[in-house]
């Protein structure tokens, strides 16, 4: 009944596969596909605190401060491209921005 | 130890719906929400393995800001979210047959790495170290080896941090054509002669405006 690395890592992967699968439906709809990559950051976070807790080592909290950083940063540019492809656009379909492909 | 690992089924049972339930979910709103309730019990995994200090750092950097910030713009947004739904029962399989692959080999391959792997696990979580005296905190942990080793990444976090503020202020910034501000500059420079013009009006004509 004790819970060791190998249950955390499972609830990891879970995790990341559901924020793949979340990419892959609704692959109109960028909100939610911002918010899968996050749910994506949330399963590293916690693998790299598993690992950190059960080899004793603080390094791994630390880079999982690092991806919380950088995941804030992520969120709120990709947000305000949002706002800004919003107003010029009228609407936020993936499909439809295409007008940097050449 | 029987309460430890029923808190910790609850609370992955609890992490796992919740982020099926963002990425299924009918209204982006309750997407959000259910993010929220994903990062709350993933922040009590965390307090789980004794990582308290980035549990409460889950808590208050995504719930109370990058959870906020989605709220918001989902809820400015006025776009028709039922039409962007479409295509979901299409991928659904394929991404189904992919998730279910990729979850079984990741699976399959950290179990590996956690039972039969080289690295020499504890038998419990010990969140602050294993060379650290027994009495600091997790927050003193990490602030030990934060503050020494990693100072330069520190600065850079910060670095990001702050181009990614710029970033979004300059993306979102928009300047209306026809709203009339005060120039101050332009008071100050103002001089009579500037200000007045000397007419001398036809009789019975008037001045044109």
């Amino acid at each position: 009944m004790t819970i060791g690395l190998a249950h955390y890592l499972a609830v990891a992967a879970i995790l990341f596969t559901i924020g793949v699968f979340g990419i892959f439906v609704n692959r109109k709809n960028i909100i939610i596909i911002l918010m899968s990559i996050e749910l994506i950051l949330l399963a590293v976070n916690i693998n790299l605190v598993a690992f950190s807790a059960y080899l004793g080592n603080v390094t791994g909290q630390i880079f999982a401060m690092f991806v919380l950083t950088v995941a804030a940063a992520e969120a709120a540019v990709g947000l305000a491209i949002l706002v800004a492809f919003f107003r010029n656009r009228g609407d936020i379909a993936v499909d439809d921005a295409s007008m940097m492909k050449g | 130890m029987a309460l430890q690992a029923i808190a910790f089924y609850l609370m992955a049972a609890t992490t796992i719906l919740a982020g099926i339930a963002v990425v299924s979910s009918r209204n982006p709103v309750h997407s959000v929400l259910f993010l929220i309730a994903a990062f709350i019990s993933a922040a009590g995994l965390f307090v789980l393995l004794g990582a308290e200090f980035l549990a409460m750092l889950l808590v208050i950097v995504y719930v109370g800001a990058v959870a906020v910030l989605f709220l918001f713009v989902v809820m400015m947004l006025d776009v028709d979210f039922a039409a962007l739904r479409q295509g979901f029962a299409k991928y659904m399989p394929l991404g189904g047959l992919i998730a279910l692959g990729l979850a079984v080999e990741m699976i399959v391959v950290s179990t590996t790495v956690a039972t039969k792997g080289a690295a020499r696990l504890s038998e419990t979580p010990m969140a602050q170290g294993a060379g650290a005296p027994a009495n600091i905190s997790n927050a003193e942990a990490i602030g030990r080896v934060l503050y020494t080793h990693y100072v330069y990444f520190f600065q850079a976090a910060g670095m990001v941090l702050l181009v990614a503020m710029i970033g979004a202020i300059v993306l979102t910034l928009r300047h209306k054509p026809g709203v009339k501000r005060q120039v101050i500059m332009d008071q100050m420079l103002r001089t009579p002669r500037a200000g007045m013009r000397m007419v001398s009006p036809k009789p019975g004509e008037g001045i044109d405006a």
